[in-house]
């Protein structure tokens, strides 16, 4: 299978397991949405050096993953490009921040050091409950809790069909690139020289694509304004998930939970 | 139920795609469109939908003028089926794509739904409810997009190449899914086999003009008549020498 195709399979496989029926897929979208806003600021927040209090956040992704069934592994490997670029931004720390912190087994480790574990695992943190939203919660609930929270609708509307014609585009990248495949016997990928006309032939294409797609929207009372489906109403359930999360995590940022534990044994 | 009026359309000044074309389609009735390629038809389709501004004359849909006001109202009237299903199956599950129409359309979440299951249930595609669009055989997604707009309740169904890239199996399927509709139908198509199956009147296009209008049965087995206009006799009736 060519990149693209994969690349297409990989974003209905993303569909296909947002409708999988476990209690987290079945929880509200928009707590499940609160739920990573939450988590993602709160990571974010955490300072450069507070590596262990950081570490107890792992909890939520784990937890995740055991409860929905999605594999983890699935997500490192839908991740593994966005993975190595998030680890490689702390990859300086070390160079400019040189101040000893701590000692382990005689090796000292620098502040550059921690800082840049620190940053590693707040990417690694981030990406992983961004995959986890998107892997229990279909695109359009994805929307409606978007439109709940007040995000404006052309907005919400412009992710949807963005996330759409993602695939509409790659649909023509796919069999433009067969078809250039078909008649360049031996030649890996698209030679330079017809870089030029394959984008101009991809753009017109997939403007065409697109506008037929609008007007088949359109022939059908489509007036700017999906109508999403809601998932329900938001349940007692949907409201303890959501406060139990931020309680935890506003424990976590406010208390270096790992060396409270620690010194409950020292 | 339809009704052209004069009507003529040229994408170019110089070369105009429908001349002063004028006919009527009763309610209920089952007309195909037919000529050769560039005779005019998916033009014609696209000024009923409004698609296209109309350059002169009129054209009315369930006796509204198609024009930019009545956009919404003609719309709702008319339901098109597009010959590529995957430009018009653009939700990720069949249900979705047919719920789409009536909730734009303000019908309730469970009204909606009842109508869908009631379309489903009528064309024995029930199974097909929550399947993903990109997991359905063309047959089986082409007749989801007819389901789709049927989900619409149009009084009239447009048509374009309806049988296009199917197998015989499940074009017979949507043959016989076309003959049990109650709606208006105009079918635009090379399929002359499938008009002869489905319609009972048949304008024949050409060079933007209408060639002949009248009962399929007589049109499609006149041999001299279809050749002129580069097309050629249904292989049903060609291949029994009639």
């Amino acid at each position: 299978m060519s990149k693209v195709s994969n690349a297409r399979a990989e974003l209905r496989e993303m569909d296909e397991l947002s409708a999988r029926t476990s209690p987290i897929h079945r929880l509200h979208p928009l707590a499940k949405l609160l739920v990573t806003l939450i988590y993602l600021f709160t990571v974010v927040s955490f300072p450069k050096y507070s590596f262990s209090a950081l570490s107890v956040m792992l909890l939520y992704p784990v937890l995740i993953f055991q409860i929905s069934g999605i594999p983890a592994r699935l997500c490192f490997h839908k991740l593994r490009v966005m993975l190595v670029l998030v680890c490689a931004v702390g990859i300086l720390n070390p160079f400019f921040d040189r101040v000893p912190m701590l000692t382990i087994g005689g090796l000292t480790v620098t502040g550059g050091v921690v800082s840049m574990a620190t940053l590693m695992l707040k990417g690694v943190f981030a990406l992983t409950a961004s995959f986890l939203l998107i892997a229990t919660t279909s695109i359009d609930r994805l929307c409606a809790a978007l439109r709940q929270l007040r995000v404006p609708g052309i907005l919400v509307t412009l992710l949807l069909l963005t996330y759409r014609y993602v695939s509409v585009m790659l649909r023509q990248v796919s069999v433009m690139t067969e078809a250039y495949a078909l008649r360049a016997p031996g030649q890996r990928g698209i030679h330079i020289s017809a870089w030029g006309s394959f984008l101009g032939q991809l753009l017109l294409r997939s403007i065409d694509r697109g506008s037929e797609l609008y007007q088949s929207m359109e022939l059908r009372g489509f007036r700017g304004e999906f109508h999403y489906a809601r998932g329900g109403g938001y349940r007692a359930a949907d409201l303890c998930y959501t406060l139990c999360w931020a309680a935890f995590f506003l424990a976590a940022r406010l208390v270096d939970l790992p060396r409270l534990l620690g010194n409950l044994f020292v | 139920m339809l009704r052209v009026e004069h009507v003529s359309f040229s994408y170019e000044k110089e070369h105009p795609v429908l001349r002063e074309l004028s006919f009527q389609i009763a309610s209920g009735e089952r007309v195909g469109l037919i000529g050769a390629n560039g005779a005019g038809k998916s033009t014609l389709m696209k000024l009923f939908l409004g698609l296209l501004p109309c350059q002169q004359g009129e054209i009315y849909a369930g006796g509204v003028l198609v024009s930019r006001e009545n956009l919404t109202q003609v719309r709702r009237t008319l339901g098109f089926v597009l010959q590529d299903s995957d430009n018009q199956m653009f939700m990720p599950t069949v249900y979705e794509d047919m719920m789409f129409a009536p909730l734009n359309y303000g019908l309730r979440r469970e009204d909606a739904e009842k109508r869908v299951d009631a379309v489903l249930e009528r064309f024995g595609l029930t199974e097909l409810k929550h399947r993903y669009n990109h997991k359905i055989s063309q047959g089986e997604k082409r007749m989801a997009a007819i389901a789709t707009i049927l989900a619409m309740e149009p009084a009239v169904l447009l048509m374009d190449e309806p049988t296009t890239s199917l197998d015989p199996y499940n074009r017979r399927k949507v043959i016989q899914a076309i003959g049990t509709l109650p709606q208006t139908i105009l079918i635009a198509s090379h399929d002359l086999d499938m008009i002869l199956d489905t319609c009972q009147r048949v304008i024949l296009l050409s060079q933007g003009m209408i060639a002949a209008d009248g009962p399929a049965d007589v049109i499609l087995r006149d041999r001299e008549l279809l050749e002129k206009n580069r097309l050629e006799l249904p292989l049903c009736l060609s291949r029994c020498g009639r």
